[in-house]
């Protein structure tokens, strides 16, 4: 599939950014936020950055972005419809947890329920995010039993990382957070690799055969049906991603996950100071951009079924 | 809604007999003059004078070769929308622009609500959907609505424009879902399958395989043509004579 720059970055930085916001409000729940008030506040704006930026970023690739608000009426159906209100929805709760804090100074009592519900929001989005993209039966590198629990955990994963950096640099980090940072990170970093090995050898769910109605033997496409590349190759047929496919994995293993754990773990075992800060500030940077490797391989590697018909 | 219906009055598709299909394009050029006047007109074509060209299609023709043990087998196979029964083109759909008819089972967009998301073609395994890149919308196969039900137009032109344009006879158009139409009858005749029907979205279109080979081809070979460049007989005297 053709790997729109717009998608990438829609997909890397709300799943980020639900992750911070579900665990700022998680954390308010569980009466453990950030105590002073200008790291909750300024995680919160962050990621409300994040989310915004990735759904402005995921108009960018409508051909009609000025009818957008159309996209919020099929969702018995659809689960793009279905992502487009739930993350509208949950500005509602995230806009008065933030509000509140800001107000009374303190993420407790309806302040911390509306966090809650931030979260529980943010976590239906990255859901049904994932689900556009699992649902489709056409590619099988997508419509596999990873994609779903791959898009939480790497939200999970970049959000607490960016969350870990946020609170040491305002002094109120500590070993726990970069340990589950970083136990998050490998954990992330075994799904990844585990998709992988899965997508190597998920073929496409229908045969050349079955494609074109012609029973046994071979079926070899000899000419098709234009010269140049139309629709199809160019959003369907991408290939540059087999061609550098392993060193690209590098890369997305390097920076997303094997990096960031390094440095998160060091961050963790060495006491509170410009060390913990510089190692837990790039591994949020260090992360997020292997994210956005991964992302752009896990668009440009699936493989559609229509490509039987151009024996691609 | 796009939630498509559970069942149609008619099942209106197209049967496509891959035995008679000469790959000759007709029906690629009259689907495309007719439809871009059409319901979805226009089929926007990008620089189609020079290189790099590119365009909106409904109907593409491939070309393949089919071997098997009997030998190779040259097939031409035209793709177009199949009208599924079971479209997740249309369930994926966020705007409600894309639908398939209660009444006859029609899969069409409603350009007026197509954000452009694409979605549709992700989910379509035919790829039947072709984006218009100046429009900034989805487009694909309307099975000539414009056509069919078309009062202005004599009653033997109402079929869809590649049906009428097919100089072999390989394309009909009827009610898939009357076991009793001319139509059906000829697929339960000639063994008419669907595509990819393991992929669950029951294609409405059948395709006709190719029929048996024949054994009642010539099996003595015609003479042999003269040698263009004798060297005996009466012709090569002839030659050497005036050759000298
Ligand atoms: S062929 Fe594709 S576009 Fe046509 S109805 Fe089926 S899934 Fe939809
Ligand atoms: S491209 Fe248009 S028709 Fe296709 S899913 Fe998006 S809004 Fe619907
Ligand atoms: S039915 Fe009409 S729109 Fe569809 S392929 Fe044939 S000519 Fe084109």
């Amino acid at each position: 599939m053709h790997p729109a720059y717009s998608v990438i970055l829609f997909t890397t930085a709300t799943g980020a950014g639900y992750g911070l916001l579900a665990l700022l409000g998680l954390m308010a729940l569980a009466g453990m936020a950030p105590p002073g008030l200008w790291p909750g506040l300024f995680g919160l704006g962050l990621a409300l950055v994040l989310i915004t930026g990735g759904l402005l970023s995921s108009a960018g690739h409508l051909g009609r972005p000025e009818r957008a608000w159309r996209a919020f009426s099929q969702w018995r159906s659809s689960w793009l419809s279905r992502e487009g209100i739930s993350a509208v929805a949950t500005f509602v709760p995230a806009g008065l947890f933030g509000l509140g804090w800001l107000l009374t100074g303190r993420a407790e009592g309806w302040v911390a329920l509306a966090g809650a519900l931030a979260a529980l929001g943010a976590v239906v989005t990255v859901c049904c995010t994932a689900m556009i993209y699992a649902s489709l039966t056409p590619i099988a590198q997508w419509r596999s039993r990873f994609t779903l629990p791959g898009y939480l955990l790497y939200a999970a994963m970049s959000g607490l990382t960016l969350l870990n950096a946020l609170l040491a640099a305002s002094g109120d980090g500590g070993s726990v957070l970069a340990g589950a940072a970083a136990a998050l990170t490998l954990a992330g970093w075994a799904w990844k690799r585990a998709s992988w090995r899965h997508d190597d050898t998920a073929g496409l769910p229908a045969t050349v055969n079955s494609a074109t109605g012609l029973p046994g033997g071979r079926v070899l496409s000899i000419e098709w049906p234009h010269s140049e590349e139309n629709y199809l190759l160019k959003e369907m047929g991408y290939r540059v991603a087999r061609k550098h496919r392993d060193r690209l994995r590098l890369i997305a293993q390097f920076l997303g996950f094997l990096a960031p754990a390094v440095l998160l773990v060091l961050a963790a075992l060495t006491p509170a100071g410009a060390v913990t800060v510089g190692a837990s500030l790039l591994a949020a940077l260090c992360q997020l951009a292997g994210l956005l490797v991964e992302r752009w391989l896990f668009f440009a590697e699936a493989r559609h079924t229509v490509m039987l018909y151009y024996g691609r | 809604m796009t939630c498509f219906p559970a069942s149609t009055d008619k099942s209106l598709g197209l049967v496509i007999d891959l035995d008679t299909c000469v790959g000759c394009q007709a029906c690629v050029t009259s689907c495309k003059e007719w439809n871009t006047g059409g319901h979805m007109a226009p089929l926007t074509d990008v620089k189609p004078y020079g290189g790099g060209v590119d365009g909106v299609w409904f109907n593409r023709v491939h070309t393949f070769e089919h071997i098997t043990q009997e030998g190779g087998r040259t097939v031409h196979f035209p793709r177009s929308c199949l009208h599924c029964a079971e479209p997740a083109c249309v369930t994926v759909c966020p705007t409600g622009a894309s639908y398939k008819r209660a009444s006859d089972g029609i899969v069409l967009v409603d350009e007026e609500k197509c954000i452009g998301c694409k979605l549709c073609s992700w989910a379509c395994p035919y790829g039947a959907r072709e984006f218009d890149v100046e429009i900034g919308v989805m487009k694909k196969c309307t099975l000539c609505v414009d056509r069919i039900y078309n009062e202005h137009i004599p009653p033997e032109d109402r079929v869809p424009a590649c049906v009428s344009a097919c100089p072999t006879g390989a394309r009909h158009f009827g009610d898939l879902g009357d076991p009793a139409s001319p139509i059906s009858r000829l697929v339960e005749e000639r063994g008419g399958v669907p595509l990819m029907p393991e992929l669950g979205y029951e294609p409405t279109n059948r395709y006709l395989p190719p029929r048996a080979r024949s054994e009642r081809a010539p099996t003595v070979a015609a003479a042999p043509l003269e040698d263009a460049a004798p060297e005996g007989g009466f012709l090569g005297w002839v030659d050497r004579m005036l050759s000298r």
